[in-house]
């Protein structure tokens, strides 16, 4: 895969603020990236600077091995999604699309048609004289995306797109989103704080803290190896349980405070393993009840209900296990015929050693 | 750091015509202040003679207290007076008819200042509008004297002159009142009238008090209404600058009377913002 | 609610009366000058057009209405310029001293006109500049760029920075991003600002009185014909035709300018200033 993205060693200051330290990052042709964080980590900088619209103060953006130092942002083959939308609201729906058309030189009938052909692939045919400002959030962001790619850039760039629509909006435009990533074929890049959206549209994600890229990954990957803490607490839930790594006959064994040990496989660390006191994550879906009657599972442990959250389909359970102080958090699925504890019950807790991820240090869970 | 120069600029034609026609006149005041007048000639020797004189002769600071005394009347005439009707407006009026009211407050004052001091004349006089409808009407058996030709009529004047610079930035400050505050004070168990004395007010202070200086400050420089409505018991020192300037030939007592003024007013601004400095705090 | 609605009522009837207050004086000034009597006052004696047919007949009347609308065109656009720099570099620029530099240049708003006035003749007639209509339009620059500033803040303050950044990204330059969406998008902002401006150099009276010399703006020459008593119902009319003319620029500029606001969907929640 050749990079058409290429940053190397990127930096930005803010005055005496460190927005982005030392990025190293490849997206390849047809991608569907995202950069994922909490506010101010940097991502919209990271964004920015791909646009043209922040000027690096050290490293280097190559597109499509051009290097894009002192090209300006109406130079570059990007266009971009902005947060706000930024549909021109002096501007019919149709002239909004035909913006960046102005200076290709088309005719009239072509431009027409290109413009009806954009709108009609976001959904939006007939739309074309509408009066930008009448239009509702979903539909000025499916203009900002037909005026984007009318364009045929060579990479599509949408900075927060779905923030400002409501849940319903927000999960049909997440599909429609992917959709249309894969009718049109270019890369898109996704700047988004929301684990859930970037796990359910991009191929990879590059999650990051505080100016820098902690993990690229693809969602499966980072939800299941997390590099780091940080990054295990940031995607989905995840129990941080402390004890330590022994170093055995058959290899290395986990020995977890209130829920026993198991044999480590070298995948289960981002780092080699090392004896010594260690904090071991699990999801919650990787614990689970066993009810009365049913067989003692391979990795039990015994325990107490503390807290219990019912959500329909699944139900979240807190646990205290005996001896621990901090109680896990195990989620069931609400299958007919069991039962749903209540608080105060006495739970059987059946773990999964598989699922157990290693971060090294004691740590403070 | 290429933003801040485009900045300075982008403003620097504006920044630098206020410099030579606001501030560099300004110094070239404070300046002639320390010269004198020597019949025809400019004494260029500096000297405080002139805030001697202006101190010591008590026509100058007669004046001068007479100015603030009756700016203070007219802004705290104005300010009272305005406050219901800002508060009407934002509170009251329906939203998609308040830009007319404020539009409604705001006409008169874009019409000639001129030619409405002129028209109180006409209303307040002996003779005017006023005395002779009373008249008429029977209210009164004598035209009222009291209303021309002295401090009263500068009130009323420049309390109508001033009234959309004291209704508009109170008007501002409680249109952004969070409703849900009042609301809030309510279901606290305030009353409407303490949720308006223990809410509303004190969030109206910036506006009340931007209000103030907004009227105080250009109403002690008045000129015309004085000359107009105040007859010989209501002049100000504009009248007592123009004087100097322009009749007497005298333009370095003038300059100093206007620095003096300047700093008076300064003065009680800043004075004003320091025991008010409670309201403000926590904004900006 | 009873209560609300009661006290609602009664600030209604206040406001009404502030009304009548506010407007007692320039609907009385129409009342006169059609009145059929050199005395200004009540009872009415009948009704008359000659005062304003003797508007026509007075020469110097006519100088002064052209100097003072040569003045005011002037001022409107030399101050509506400097506005727009001065509102632009405010919205969307952070530069040294921002808040300092701004407060100057807004300082002639509160300042009293005749300090204005005194400083300026004071400078003029220093450098040997000799008064005329070009010293009043430097005065009337001055005191109207706050007035513009104000203005067009509103205009351009309620541009969104990426609408720009969506122009040069969609390949326009910045020069084409100002042209093709910051100016339609401020257009009536700035028309808005050239009548404010118009209209108060129109009206000033302070400024022009110390810096005209022997061209007379307007309302110079009816300060003048203020002292002569015989000549007020002339004055009436001439100030009569002022007062319509100036409340007919103001409900343009403000048609100009709520236009403004709802070409950008946004919504109208007050005035000028």
């Amino acid at each position: 895969m050749s990079a058409l993205i290429a940053l190397s060693g990127a930096q930005k200051y803010f005055g005496a603020y460190h927005a982005l330290r030392d990025i190293d990052l490849e997206i390849g042709e047809g991608e569907f990236f995202s950069l994922l964080g909490p506010s101010g980590c940097g991502k919209t900088t990271l964004l920015r600077a791909i646009a043209g619209f922040e000027a690096l103060d050290g490293g280097s953006v190559h597109i499509d091995g051009h290097d894009m130092a002192g090209v300006p942002a109406n130079r570059r083959p990007t266009n971009m999604v902005f947060q706000s939308y930024a549909i021109f609201p002096h501007l019919s729906v149709a002239e909004n699309v035909a913006f960046g058309l102005r200076k290709r030189g088309l005719d009239a009938k072509t431009q027409a048609e290109k413009v009806g052909g954009a709108l009609e692939m976001v959904g939006l045919g007939g739309y074309g004289a509408r009066a930008a400002h009448a239009l509702s959030g979903g539909q000025r962001q499916r203009v900002a995306l037909a005026r984007a790619l009318v364009l045929e850039p060579k990479v599509l760039l949408l900075d927060e797109p779905l923030s400002a629509l409501d849940r319903k909006m927000r999960e049909q435009m997440q599909g429609e989103l992917r959709r249309l990533q894969r009718h049109v074929g270019i890369t898109f890049i996704l700047v988004t704080h929301d684990q859930e959206e970037a796990l359910i549209m991009s191929d990879r994600i590059a999650v990051m803290f505080d100016g820098g890229i902690t993990q690229i990954d693809s969602p499966e990957g980072l939800y299941r190896r997390p590099a780091s803490r940080e990054v295990g607490a940031f995607i989905g839930q995840m129990n941080f349980l402390s004890g330590q790594v022994r170093s055995g006959s058959e290899g290395f064994v986990a020995q977890i405070h209130g829920l026993g040990h198991a044999p480590l496989a070298a995948d289960q660390s981002a780092e080699p393993l090392v004896a010594g006191q260690a904090t071991f994550g699990m999801r919650p879906e990787s614990l689970s009840l066993v009810f009365d009657g049913q067989a003692r599972a391979a990795s039990e442990a015994a325990g107490r209900v503390a807290d219990r959250a019912y959500y329909g389909d699944m139900t979240y359970y807190e646990v205290a296990l005996d001896g621990v102080a901090e109680p896990v958090t195990l989620s069931m699925k609400n299958m007919v015929g069991q039962p749903v504890l209540s608080v105060g019950d006495a739970a059987r807790v059946a773990w999964d050693p598989r699922a157990l991820i290693v971060f090294s240090g004691a740590g403070d869970a | 750091m290429k933003d801040s120069a485009r900045g300075l600029a982008l403003v620097s034609p504006t920044a630098l015509y206020a410099l030579a026609m606001l501030v560099a006149p300004m110094a070239a005041i404070v300046l002639f202040s320390f010269w004198t007048q020597d019949y025809l000639t400019l004494d260029t020797t500096l000297t405080f003679d002139n805030y001697r004189e202006a101190v010591t002769d008590p026509i100058y600071g007669q004046l001068m207290v007479r100015s603030l005394y009756i700016s203070g009347i007219v802004t705290a005439v104005t300010v009272v007076l305005a406050f219901p009707i800002a508060y009407y407006i934002s509170f009251h009026v329906a939203p998609e008819r308040k830009a007319l009211w404020i539009f409604l407050v705001t006409i008169p004052f874009w019409t000639s200042y001129l030619i409405r001091v002129f028209l109180w004349k006409v209303i307040l006089g002996f003779n005017g509008v006023l005395n002779t409808s009373l008249l008429g009407l029977g209210i009164i058996d004598a035209p009222l004297t009291f209303i021309l030709y002295n401090l009263n009529a500068v009130v009323i004047t420049l309390a109508h002159a001033f009234a959309p610079f004291a209704i508009l930035p109170i008007f501002v400050v409680l249109e952004r009142i969070d409703r849900s505050l009042l609301e809030a004070a309510q279901d606290l168990g305030e009353t409407a009238l303490t949720t308006f004395w223990r809410v509303t007010l004190p969030l109206a202070m910036p506006g009340v008090i931007a209000a103030v200086l907004i009227v105080f400050i250009p109403t002690v420089g008045d000129y015309i209404t004085p000359r107009l409505v105040g007859g010989p018991g209501g002049l100000m020192i504009a009248n007592m600058i123009q004087t100097q300037f322009l009749r007497l030939n005298n333009a370095p007592m003038g300059a100093t009377l206007a620095v003096l003024a300047m700093v008076c007013v300064t003065v009680i601004a800043l004075v004003f913002l320091w025991l008010n400095r409670r309201f403000l705090r926590g904004r900006n | 609610m009873a209560g609300v609605r009661g006290q609602g009522h009664g600030l209604r009837v206040y406001a009404v009366l502030y009304l009548v207050f506010l407007y007692a004086p320039i609907v009385l000034l129409p009342i006169f000058a059609f009145n059929d009597s050199t005395i200004i006052a009540f009872p009415l004696s009948g009704f008359t057009t000659q005062w304003f047919v003797e508007l026509a007949d007075v020469p110097a009347l006519h100088s002064a209405v052209l100097t003072s609308l040569k003045i005011a065109v002037i001022t409107a656009l030399i101050s509506t310029l400097l506005g727009i720099c001065a509102a632009r570099a405010a919205t969307r620029y952070r530069f040294p001293a921002k808040a300092g530099i701004m407060g100057v240049i807004m300082v002639p708003l509160v300042l009293p006109e005749i300090i204005v006035a005194v400083s300026l003749l004071v400078v003029f007639l220093q450098i040997g500049l000799e008064l005329s209509s070009l010293t009043v339009i430097l005065g009337h620059v001055l005191i109207c760029t706050p007035f513009c500033i104000a203005i067009l803040n509103g205009s351009f303050q309620s541009l969104d920075v990426s609408l720009e950044e969506a122009a040069v990204d969609l390949g326009e330059s910045g020069w084409g991003a100002f042209r093709l969406v910051i100016l339609p998008l401020v257009m009536p902002g700035i028309v808005a600002s050239l009548l404010i401006a118009f209209t108060i150099s129109m009206d000033e009276f302070i400024i022009a009185f110390f810096l005209s010399g022997s061209d007379p703006t307007l309302p110079v020459y009816l300060w003048g014909q203020l002292r002569f008593p015989q000549r007020l119902p002339v004055v009436m009319a001439l100030g009569t035709i002022l007062v319509v003319a100036s409340i007919l620029i103001i409900i343009l500029a403000e048609w100009f300018r709520r236009r403004g606001v709802a070409k950008r969907g946004g919504s109208d929640s007050g005035g000028f200033l």
